[in-house]
């Protein structure tokens, strides 16, 4: 494991809060019926998107999916555009036309996020062709499901990315289930690009709860990727906590144990982060306390912004279909 | 993937509407090749991709040896992965590059609906303008020499149901290359639906970069009886119709749409309301399709201009055979449309 500086690290444990908090904020006022959206929040997987662009550059690309706030703020999307995205106001990152499943942020490579799932998967291939075209040492990264894994486009993407030597990046972000389908109920085994020769596709798997181990093994595949030696496939393993949308409450009863989420809980990748942080002296409770008053503080200034905010104008129905 | 049998090529009637010059004569495929070449020497962005882009014979011809003056990174063989490579030009297209990706047939499109439809089609709109798609899709519709089911389908009616992609249909060789130029210069995905009979063309093309405006209709044919609206290789077929016609004192109005969608309606509902009589020409199928959609647009707004009902030609709804006495039997032509001529100024 690589050594990182004091503020690398204490920065991976404050986007993760960040997440983390941003998410139950959006829990706890979602039976508010107010914000009219189908949202699909990423509780207990925050490990995955913060320890993978906290490798990336501003200009690189992430492409994202259904599950993507993690993946939008994590790359430094605007925090109240999204909330107000949510609330479906005219000042979302969307204007109001995409909701939950459909964030973008031009401005730190994300340009836009697909709710079927693998379809993001060929379009940040396509990015990463532009990025070996015109000449430049970006990456592009995708963050997709094993629902996604499921897909013929993945096998189609990955050949052409290999074919190409495209500088992609693909994060399996496996959280186990789709909707309430266990992946044993859909895969034969595991995931079979495991067994693509590695000089063709760099692959791992690592424990996505881990941060520093998801942002070990994404920096050699950044590395690679920029170097010009092709494309890497890393599976991050992790567990979704909530349901497959909405709150907690909302959950289907009966797909899953107690049991079984009470453990993943257990492994609550913020909790453990801290721990070793304490341990190792590198933060103090007390600086963490002044890390949650700030997240506390920028997350409700997102959430009086978002209601401020106003909604967009009837008359504008017909805009943006086309860019003329 | 068949090759159809050599056929004389054909010069196209002299439309009044293309051109000053009127000098030089080029093939269909010619005139497609040249927009690319130009388009690619003007604006590095362009590439081109496809299965057989950099065959010995190019895309039917429209391809051939760009790979030799641009490079193989700019004109490229794909895998067939036809759902995938869509997708993949969406993105290419949203890290600023300008992709035209060649399809030997649209029925392979079919493996590609998720990228049209739920994808590129909606990105504008979906993120609020964020970013564009500036993408070209080119098709083929195939006819003839048994290529029956699967090689063959006209499906215009399906993609002009979806909003946000744009969709083009060119009849004539200087349309060919100047909708092709204008497509590429689009800043949203233009989808071109191209029909084999219109590779069998002569026609005059300018040898310097223009463009066709899409959205745009032209009138090929003058007329005060009947307006004929048409597009693709049907508009030769309604020309020389009308000709005919004309031995009898019927004189017809041929509309060549050359775009789908966006639908220039003023263009149809303007000759209807001179000529008070109807008739669509597709070589789509009937329901839900091009000749659905026009009729119900014209009679919801220019009813009472109508002095008769409205014809439709297009293809029964069947999938086409391959026996050739049968494909004579399912497809439509000059002959169907002069009938329908003959019968509405009865």
């Amino acid at each position: 494991m690589m050594k990182l500086s004091k503020i690398v690290l204490r920065n991976l444990l404050f986007e993760m809060m960040r997440i983390r908090r941003v998410q139950l904020a959006i829990e706890s006022r979602y039976p508010e019926n107010e914000m009219q959206t189908p949202v699909h929040l990423c509780i207990g997987q925050e490990a995955v998107a913060v320890g993978v662009c906290a490798n990336l550059k501003i200009n690189d690309y992430i492409n994202s999916n259904h599950r993507g706030h993690g993946h939008y703020l994590a790359k430094g999307g605007n925090l109240r555009a999204l909330i107000a995205e949510l609330y479906g106001r005219e000042t979302g990152c969307s204007k109001g036309r995409g909701g939950s499943m459909h964030l973008v942020d031009t401005k730190v490579g994300h340009y836009g996020s697909s709710a079927i799932v693998g379809g993001g998967i060929t379009i940040g291939t396509g990015m990463g062709l532009a990025i070996k075209m015109q000449k430049k040492n970006n990456v592009s990264v995708i963050f997709f499901g094993d629902g996604a894994s499921d897909e013929g486009v993945l096998y189609e993407s990955i050949n052409f990315a290999v074919l190409k030597k495209l500088p992609v990046i693909f994060i399996l972000e496996n959280n186990q289930y789709s909707v309430c389908s266990h992946i044993s109920a859909r895969q034969a085994g595991e995931n079979i690009f495991h067994a693509v020769p590695s000089r063709l596709l760099m692959t791992k798997i690592v424990n996505g709860n881990d941060v520093l181990h998801v942002y070990d093994s994404v920096s050699k595949a950044v590395t690679r990727g920029r170097e010009g030696r092709g494309p890497s496939f890393i599976e991050c393993r992790t567990y979704r906590i909530g349901g497959h949308a909405g709150c907690e409450f909302q959950d289907v009863a009966g797909y899953r144990t107690k049991k079984e989420i009470e453990y993943w809980k257990g492994l609550c990748p913020i909790t453990s982060f801290q721990k070793k942080l304490f341990r190792n002296k590198t933060i103090t409770p007390n600086e963490i306390n002044k890390m949650e008053r700030k997240i506390e503080n920028e997350t409700k200034k997102a959430f009086d912004f978002a209601l401020r905010s106003p909604l967009p104008a009837p008359d504008t129905l017909p805009l943006y279909l086309f860019d003329e | 993937m068949l090759h159809s049998k050599i056929k004389q090529k054909i010069s196209e009637p002299a439309f009044p509407n293309e051109g000053k010059e009127r000098k030089r004569v080029l093939g269909y495929d010619e005139a497609i090749r040249e927009a690319l070449q130009l388009a690619m020497s003007q604006d590095k962005r362009v590439f081109i991709i496809g299965q057989g882009v950099d065959d010995p014979d190019g895309m039917f011809g429209a391809t051939k040896n760009l790979h030799l003056q641009f490079g193989r990174e700019r004109v490229f063989d794909t895998p067939l992965s036809e759902g995938a490579l869509t997708g993949i030009t969406v993105g290419a297209a949203l890290a600023g590059m300008r992709p035209v990706y060649f399809h030997n047939r649209p029925d392979f499109l079919m493996l590609a609906m998720d990228q049209l439809v739920n994808h590129a089609s909606k990105w504008s709109f979906m993120f609020g303008g964020s970013k564009n798609v500036p993408l070209v899709i080119w098709a083929c519709i195939g006819r003839g020499w048994g290529a029956a089911a699967q090689h063959s389908q006209a499906l215009q009616g399906l993609f002009m149901h979806v909003p946000g992609l744009k969709l083009v249909m060119p009849s004539t060789c200087y349309d060919a290359k100047g909708l092709m130029l204008s497509a590429i210069a689009d800043q949203n995905p233009v989808l071109i639906l191209d029909h084999r009979l219109n590779f069998n063309n002569l026609g005059f093309v300018p040898p310097e970069s223009y463009t066709v405006p899409i959205g745009k209709g032209v009138i090929r044919r003058k007329g005060k009886d009947v307006t004929i609206v048409t597009v693709s290789h049907l508009v030769i077929d309604a020309f020389n119709a009308a000709q005919e016609a004309a031995a009898y004192g019927i004189e017809a109005e041929v509309i060549d749409l050359r775009t789908i969608r966006p639908l220039d309606e003023k263009i149809i509902l303007d000759s209807v309301a001179k000529t008070r009589r109807l008739i669509i020409a597709d070589c789509g199928w009937k329901t839900g399709g091009i000749t659905a959609e026009i009729g119900a647009m014209v009679a919801e707004k220019c009813f009472s201009y109508l002095k008769a009902p409205i014809k439709r030609i297009a293809c029964p709804d069947l999938p086409t055979p391959a026996a050739h006495n049968l494909e004579k039997a399912y497809y439509i032509g000059k002959n169907d449309i002069k009938k329908a001529l003959m019968e509405l100024t009865r």
